[in-house]
């Protein structure tokens, strides 16, 4: 088919199979690592502001796949011998923090500041504040945005190939140095990353318009 | 950890990073004003450019920005020398990016389009600018205006993914520490040293990039007005 056998065309599906985990585990690590940085970066501590937005302005300004570098070689640094996917998970998972932090503090902030107020008025304690007013309405206005950043995590697992992590964008380049055919193999690679990217550009767009109307 | 640093390589290997810097940059700001025109042309075409036009341009905009810079890389590097066509790493990499950034370019450039107030062209038609005028000199100043920032950090962002570029052989700041590494073994050291530098080339790009627009927009506390 295509000019690929059968075999090489599951290998690129287990490619892409490697690339879905590995933007699964961006993804989760990226929520448990952004979350608390989107409330320090919004927290009333001057100390926890300048932490975390250090954090992010520096993760921010350094290339994937020069983080991944870092990571992979600093874990071997300590004498263990890491597999890729930890390496590439931890990078992913630092890398999608900061921007995840910055968009849900972002969200955090844009639920107007009466909501605040009328929960101290209400003598809701700053937790219950948070918790039951703040966050619901944030996490509305996060959806979109976040979903968005989804596509942004598959698009850039691929740079995992840089430290031999067998995922979709180095099958196809394991195929097109096997079968010298470029057009065929990068193409079949664009369409499944596309076919997994595509849809949820469409849902997050979806969602924003829905925000929009009301 | 009983684990000495060793950062002796940058004496030895600093001409080379010089030279990568210079060829990071290079790209960069080779790919900045093609694609900054491909992307405003593409955003044109999707708003005005009728059925078929607009159909075409959404493709290319949907498809680029739904498939890795990595991949678009290989298909264009490995395609072309399979055609026998051998433009170099350089060139490559700077149609590509090119190509990808102007992708981005047009959704920001849409969005600055489509934030102007309609009373600006129907006065733009009052003092009977022909529709080429009306786009250059009257809707064109204050999109750019307004979307600035967004601009810089795609631009900034475009700077940083020409760290791939050392994939298909081009000796950029990433390729030489690649190459650092694998004569000196000081892995670590390198890449740590390549992310400070990077994170310095990014503040610094920022900064040059914001102080071109201080300078060249008149109205310059209207810059990024909440569209």
């Amino acid at each position: 088919m295509l000019g690929l056998t059968i075999e090489q065309l599951s290998y690129m599906l287990r490619g892409t199979g490697w690339t879905i985990a590995l933007s699964l585990l961006g993804f989760v690590g990226g929520t448990l690592l952004g979350l608390p940085l989107a409330l320090m970066r919004s927290s009333g501590s001057r100390t926890a502001r300048l932490l975390s937005s250090a954090f992010v302005q520096i993760v921010q300004g350094i290339p994937l796949p020069v983080i991944m570098f870092v990571v992979y070689f600093g874990i071997s640094i300590g004498g263990y011998n890491v597999p890729a996917l930890a390496a590439a998970g931890l990078a992913m998972t630092l890398y999608s923090s900061a921007y995840l932090g910055e968009i849900w503090k972002g969200c955090i902030q844009a639920v107007p500041k009466t909501q605040w107020e009328a929960g101290e008025c209400l003598a809701l304690t700053p937790t219950q504040r948070f918790v039951n007013i703040i966050l619901p309405q944030a996490i509305r206005i996060a959806i979109p945005p976040t979903v968005g950043f989804m596509v942004q995590i598959v698009k850039n697992t691929s740079y995992s190939v840089v430290i031999g992590f067998f995922d979709l964008t180095y099958s196809a380049k394991v195929l097109n140095n096997s079968t010298f055919m470029p057009f065929t193999v990068f193409t079949i690679a664009a369409v499944l990353y596309f076919a997994i990217c595509f849809p949820m550009s469409m849902i997050a767009r979806r969602f924003e318009r829905r925000l929009q109307r009301t | 950890m009983g684990y000495d640093f060793d950062f002796s390589f940058l004496a030895s290997y600093a001409p080379d990073l010089w030279h990568g810097v210079w060829l990071t940059l290079g790209m960069t700001f080779v790919s900045i004003v093609p694609g900054f025109i491909l992307g405003t042309s593409v955003a044109l075409a999707r708003l005005y450019g009728g059925r078929w036009l607009a159909g075409a341009a959404t493709c290319y905009v949907e498809a680029i920005r739904n498939t890795p810079l990595i991949i678009q890389v290989f298909w264009l590097f490995f395609g072309l020398s399979v055609l026998q066509i051998y433009i170099g790493s350089f060139l490559a990499a700077v149609i590509a990016l090119t190509i990808n950034v102007g992708a981005y370019t047009a959704e920001i450039m849409r969005a600055g389009f489509q934030s102007i107030p309609k009373g600006q062209i129907e006065a733009a038609d009052c003092l009977a600018l022909g529709p080429v005028q009306t786009v250059v000199s009257i809707q064109l100043p204050q999109a750019v205006e307004r979307v600035y920032p967004a601009l810089v950090s795609q631009f900034v962002l475009m700077m940083l993914a020409t760290s791939i570029m050392s994939q298909v052989s081009a000796e950029e700041l990433t390729g030489v520490a690649y190459m650092i590494q694998s004569f000196t073994f000081r892995g670590f050291e390198v890449y740590l040293v390549i992310a400070v530098i990077y994170l310095a080339m990014a503040t610094l790009l920022r900064l040059v990039l914001m102080g071109v627009a201080q300078v060249s927009f008149p109205r310059r506390r209207r810059l990024g007005t909440p569209l």
